[in-house]
């Protein structure tokens, strides 16, 4: 779990571009980036509005086609001559700042969806949500309508959604940011959690500088106009991390040192 | 994380939920009452305004008779009829053009055009196209409800949010698995709107259509009291007209409570 760059990627950006509108005023989303991720570990996009952190995540989870470049994941091509490969999407799982749960279903319809289009049987569907809802916590709430539960409790089941279908990535476009600060902090505890315990690689995406440092082995930092990447930090503080972490003299340079530069790239 | 459990049951909707059992009793009981002092210290016409009582004794004698029954079923078939491939029509179309612009550009002409010829003015055509059975009528029921049904369904398709969407595409679902599991069922609350207003526009169809060229139907029995100067006879129609609509309109709201019983309105 710890940096593992001698490690065959699982993810693998080569020169990967974004350009968005039509020919007369194009808009340079994102320069060639090239970026590895190894398998297992915890990487934070970081970056002010328009730096093309999401753009990035986007192209990366299937959502968006780059202009140019490569992505690979798990050593297959996300994307050919403009299609998309299913074989590289059933790797990626997506968590949206809003959980984006589908108010028809019930909590643990949701969570089994990905399952339902995968022509899983209900029986195996339900034990499926059963074991996700341990594990995000959510247990008890199978039958509930979604807009019966807070907004921290829709985003355990958008994750326990995500988890469904086992995928090796999850990418997360600013998870907590439509949370309250004390929720946030509560979440970050248990992504951090849910991460240890299945190993997933996780691609996050945030603007803010603490939950990079808390959650992060490494951040990326983005810097806009056009969108790149800026620079990368390695933070090593032993996990599991509680939220004390963020009290130590550590956490704190490196907070500042992080805030020191967003400023300058902004 | 139990404490973060929001509750929606309000207890506000809960006392707005019974009030009308009350209500509705209440105001029903000052508007016969007024009616009926009114004809009584005005002293007008039976023939103009009928007591409630009288209007009451031919309504009873109405519900007695079965030719009256034969009528009133003659109506309630046409009606569900047409409503119904009002509703298949309207339903099927929406949802496709709700998903395909170019489509819904090339049809919108000649949908509103649908509408905004008077109906009405058609019927004495498809009495003459289809003769005075029940044909006629079962159309212009179905042209009536179809319009609200087709534009519900489209705002609901249209209205799918794209998170919803972006959901979709992550999951690599396919068209099909997209229609069935997103949007139709977003769609579903809004269909249903359109099928209450629907409703109860094709039995104004069918009345209009059997009181134009019709030998059946509460509508024909409507002009033969009518013809017959018998007012009274003419409110009961009319009531009996209204209860009806009032059911048909009840049990398509109905399928709110079994179809969406995950939306607000379900709640009502």
């Amino acid at each position: 779990m710890t940096s593992a760059k001698e490690a065959a990627p699982i993810i693998q950006l080569t020169d990967v571009s974004k350009w968005y509108g039509t020919r007369d005023k194009p808009v340079h989303a994102l320069a060639a980036t090239n970026l590895n991720i190894a398998a297992g570990e915890l990487v934070v996009l970081l970056g002010p509005s328009g730096c093309g952190k999401t753009t990035l995540l986007r192209m990366i989870g299937g959502l968006l086609d780059p202009t140019g470049g490569r992505i690979e994941v798990s050593g297959k091509d996300l994307w050919r001559n403009g299609e998309r490969q299913g074989a590289a999407v059933a790797d990626l799982g997506m968590v949206f700042q809003d959980a984006h749960l589908f108010p028809w279903f019930t909590i643990e319809e949701n969570i089994a969806l990905p399952l339902k289009l995968r022509g899983v049987s209900r029986t195996e569907r339900r034990e499926r949500a059963q074991e996700l809802m341990d594990l995000v916590k959510i247990t008890g709430f199978e039958k509930r309508w979604p807009k019966e539960l807070s907004g921290g409790m829709r985003q355990r089941a958008a994750i326990a959604r995500a988890l469904s279908y086992d995928p090796s990535i999850l990418l997360m476009d600013e998870p907590f940011g439509a949370l309250d600060a004390m929720t946030r902090d509560s979440m970050n505890v248990e992504l951090q959690r849910i991460w240890q315990k299945t190993g997933k690689t996780i691609i996050v995406v945030t603007h803010s500088i603490s939950e990079a440092v808390f959650l992060a082995d490494r951040i990326v930092l983005l810097s806009p106009r056009p969108g790149r990447i800026d620079s990368i930090y390695n933070v090593d503080f032993p996990r599991p991390r509680g939220l004390d972490v963020q009290s130590s003299p550590e956490f704190q340079a490196l907070v500042k040192t992080l805030r020191h530069r967003l400023s300058e790239v902004e | 994380m139990t404490d973060d459990v929001v509750t929606p049951t309000t207890e506000r909707s809960d006392k707005t939920k019974y009030l009308p059992w009350l209500t509705t009793p209440a105001l029903a009981l000052i508007f016969l009452a007024a009616w009926h002092y009114y004809t009584k210290i005005s002293g007008i016409s039976a023939f103009i305004l009928p007591s409630p009582w009288a209007v009451w004794d031919v309504w009873k004698g109405m519900l007695a008779s079965p030719r009256a029954w034969d009528h009133t079923l003659v109506t309630v078939y046409s009606t569900l009829l047409g409503f119904f491939f009002g509703a298949v029509v309207g339903i099927g179309l929406g949802l496709v053009i709700g998903r395909i612009r170019w489509l819904e550009a090339t049809l919108n002409p000649f949908i509103i055009a649908t509408q905004v010829i008077p109906k009405v003015a058609l019927i004495p055509l498809f009495v003459v196209w289809f003769g005075f059975g029940m044909t006629s009528k079962v159309l212009v029921a179905a042209i009536l409800s179809f319009f609200p049904i087709l534009t519900n369904t489209v705002l609901g398709v249209k209205s799918v949010e794209t998170g919803h969407r972006d959901v979709m595409i992550s999951l690599n679902a396919s068209r099909l698995q997209t229609f069935f599991q997103l949007d139709f069922r977003n769609a579903l609350p809004y269909i249903i709107t359109g099928m209450e207003v629907g409703i109860v526009l094709a039995i104004i169809g069918t009345i209009v259509g059997e009181y134009l060229g019709g030998s059946a139907g509460l509508g024909y029995v409507l002009v033969s009291e009518m013809n017959s100067y018998q007012t009274d006879g003419l409110f009961a129609v009319i009531i009996h007209m209204t209860i009806l609509g009032f059911v048909f309109y009840f049990a398509t709201g109905l399928l709110r409570r079994f179809l969406i019983p995950w939306h607000q309105s379900a709640d009502m």
